[in-house]
């Protein structure tokens, strides 16, 4: 066996990681400061609200489970050399298709809950196929075509929920999920629910995939070196295509997690309210996580917990809980800049 | 005829694909108008108005492309400063002073971004991104801390910019800047010494860094300029179109430019075309989806996607073998 020894390689991540997120916070508390806040007590609140409870830190991770797969789903097309930013629409889809079976027919419990979570995922990554081909055939760029299809999805699942999924008499959402359809809560009042296993599972499978078979090598080879994996024979629309159909599934799975594995709604609304913006945030998140799998985890519990935690710092500190988003995607900037960390210690050592 | 060159790449299949598809279009357009007794006058104006901000944008992504410099974030410039273009609209009592307000929002954006893209040497797709996912949350952000109501604003009846008033129909004066704003763009790039830096700057950045021009100055305010007009394509919408300022007012018009560009082939006269192509689709959305005999029968949704599968359509059926700056996305490191 390999020994396995930390140097330098493994622990720059962390700390780019680390900054970029330092420097979003810090950017955040300027804003705060425009706005005549306080943001030590915004802070203070923010993470009180996130980590200072063990019912909080369940809400946290109720939060952080989809966001996890929508990073994943970047993170995935990343490692094939793609600007996949369409997991808000796979996603819808996926909740859709979970909230249809779940709600709509009836199944013994345990299989229902299965069959509702795959149809979540067949759908995601049905809708994620189109994108892949026009990228295939015609050279679409995938960042215009997946927003374009996000809007698309968008008005399309409104459409279906108000015409064919709605509840009898109640227009604003699906059929609530049978209750043999739902995963089962993990502490009572909290809104964790057992998919988040399936959502950790989902994160490890797919690094497994990816860095121990062959198939998962000839993806990252591809968007490691395109050229090398053309000279080695490896079909790079084929695995445009798997990379585009994994990402749907874990979309599709973040859409599902919504609607059978989040009470108290257990239904998908016709504004979308429940799901909205879950996507793009996983882009957010995927990028704090450094496009890994299992980073991806982590920088889900953390924005998970400026998610939850917002609502708090909203309440005591009255600064508006979006501003979180508006923190990660600063991050997200800093994040971009490579020599982020050599810029900073520059100018210090000065 | 340099504006034209974004066709010569086209194949001969893909340009009868297009003809097919232009032609049904226009057909399928009289038939709608006369069917349901739409007004082309009206249509005329919605499509117009729908362009502004597309065209102001894609025109602005030229000159900055050009340079070398690809800003994915225009979604968020829109977002951003259709919110400061009013509130600098109430701040100073004008809409054209919010125009203002919008544009050096977006210049001041356009800027960062070029700082971050080509002193940082950020990867610029991730930065454009992280602007479009800051936008969300900003903007929602100050349209709580400014007036205290979530999600929407409304713009005050004398604080919107009229329209002026022409043979053929309403017509907004932001609407004529950008028509003009897309033929200076032409000129700039091509009869003038900055122009020429800038496509330069785009194509060989060593070759331009030899000869004494500064790459970082050229690609900073070109990333400036294509911010600025994007702004005013931001200010534009809730002061002199929608009446209101909107959580998710852009719906997507950052990325449909960018489809502009890429379609334009970085082309601004031809931007200005697409852009009142994919515009014309929307407006002719908006006509549609208010039309007795049609809104029984279309649902809608349908309608509002219009423009997204006209985009889609417009880029699988157009792309070509387009031409791109050598040097477009690349960060430029002095050896």
């Amino acid at each position: 066996m390999k020994r396995f020894k930390i140097s330098e390689v493994h622990i720059r991540p962390f700390i780019q990681s680390g900054v970029g997120v330092l420097l979003g916070l810090l950017l955040g508390a300027l804003l705060m400061v425009i706005f005549r806040y306080d943001p030590i007590i915004a802070y203070y609140w923010l993470f009180r609200g996130a980590f200072g409870s063990i019912s909080d830190i369940m809400e946290t991770l109720a939060f952080a489970t989809p966001l996890m797969l929508t990073a994943l789903t970047f993170a995935i097309g990343v490692k094939t050399g793609l600007f996949n930013i369409g997991a808000e629409g796979q996603m819808y889809l996926g909740a859709l298709g979970a909230a249809a079976a779940a709600g709509a027919i009836t199944l013994p419990a345990g299989l229902h809950v299965a069959v509702a979570t795959a149809f979540g995922m067949f759908l995601g990554a049905l809708w994620a196929i189109p994108a892949a081909l026009l990228k295939m055939w015609r050279g679409v760029h995938e960042v215009i075509s997946t927003i374009m299809f996000n809007w698309i999805a968008f008005h399309f699942t409104i459409y279906l929920i108000i015409y064919y999924f709605a509840e009898p008499g109640r227009a604003e959402k699906t059929a609530p999920a049978l209750p043999g359809a739902r995963y089962p809560i993990l502490m009572e009042g909290s809104s964790l629910t057992a998919v988040v296993f399936v959502a950790i599972a989902f994160c490890i499978g797919i690094y497994i995939y990816l860095w121990g078979t062959k198939a998962g090598y000839e993806l990252r080879l591809v968007g490691a070196n395109p050229d090398a994996a053309n000279y080695a024979g490896v079909s790079s629309r084929r695995v445009m295509l798997l990379s585009f159909v994994l990402g749907g599934l874990a979309a599709g799975l973040a859409g599902a997690s919504q609607i059978i594995g989040r009470p108290p709604a257990w239904s998908l609304y016709a504004t979308l309210g429940n799901v909205i913006t879950l996507g793009f945030d996983g882009i957010g998140v995927a990028l704090i996580g450094r496009n890994h799998p299992i980073g991806g985890i982590f920088a889900a519990v953390f924005y998970g917990g400026l998610r939850h935690g917002s609502r708090l710092m909203e309440y005591r500190a009255g600064v508006y809980s979006e501003l979180v988003r508006a923190i990660s995607g600063l991050i997200v900037v800093a994040l971009a800049i490579p020599e982020i960390v050599a810029i900073i210690r520059r100018r210090f050592k000065r | 005829m340099k504006a034209l060159s974004g066709f010569k790449g086209l194949a001969s299949r893909a340009r009868v694909a297009w003809l097919l598809v232009a032609v049904i279009l226009v057909a399928f357009l009289f038939y709608v108008i006369e069917e349901f007794g739409l007004s082309p006058v009206s249509l005329l104006e919605g499509g117009l108005l729908a362009m502004t901000p597309l065209a102001l944008t894609a025109v602005g992504e030229c000159i900055n492309e050009k340079s070398g410099v690809v800003n994915i974030g225009l979604e968020g410039i829109l977002l951003i400063s259709s919110v400061t273009g009013v509130f600098g609209a109430e701040l100073f009592g004008n809409g054209i002073l919010g125009l203002m307000v919008g544009a050096l929002t977006g210049a001041f954006i356009g800027f960062v971004f070029g700082v971050v893209s080509v002193y940082g040497r950020a990867d610029q797709v991730v930065a454009g991104m992280g602007i479009n996912i800051f936008a969300l949350g900003f903007v929602q952000y100050l349209l709580m801390s400014i007036w205290g109501f979530p999600g929407i604003h409304l713009v005050q009846k004398r604080l919107m910019v009229r329209p002026i008033y022409t043979p053929i129909g309403q017509l907004s004066i932001v609407t004529i800047f950008a028509i003009i704003a897309a033929g200076l763009a032409h000129i700039f790039l091509y009869k003038t010494v900055l122009g020429f830096r800038i496509r330069a700057t785009g194509e060989s950045p060593e070759a331009v860094d030899v000869a004494g021009v500064r790459v970082d100055r050229v690609r900073i305010l070109s990333s400036t300029l294509g911010g600025a007009l994007c702004g005013l394509g931001g200010a534009f919408m809730p002061l002199a179109w929608f009446g209101a300022a909107v959580k998710e007012i852009s719906a997507g018009r950052g990325f449909i430019a960018l489809a502009c560009v890429v379609f334009a082939g970085l082309e601004p006269l031809l931007a200005l075309a697409a852009a009142f192509i994919f515009g014309f689709a929307e407006g002719f959305s908006f006509a549609v989806a208010v039309t007795p005999g049609v809104k029984e029968v279309i649902p809608f949704y349908f309608v509002n996607m219009i423009p997204y599968i006209t985009t889609l359509m417009i880029v699988t059926i157009a792309i070509g073998r387009k031409r791109f700056p050598k040097a477009s996305g690349v960060p430029y490191r002095r050896e």
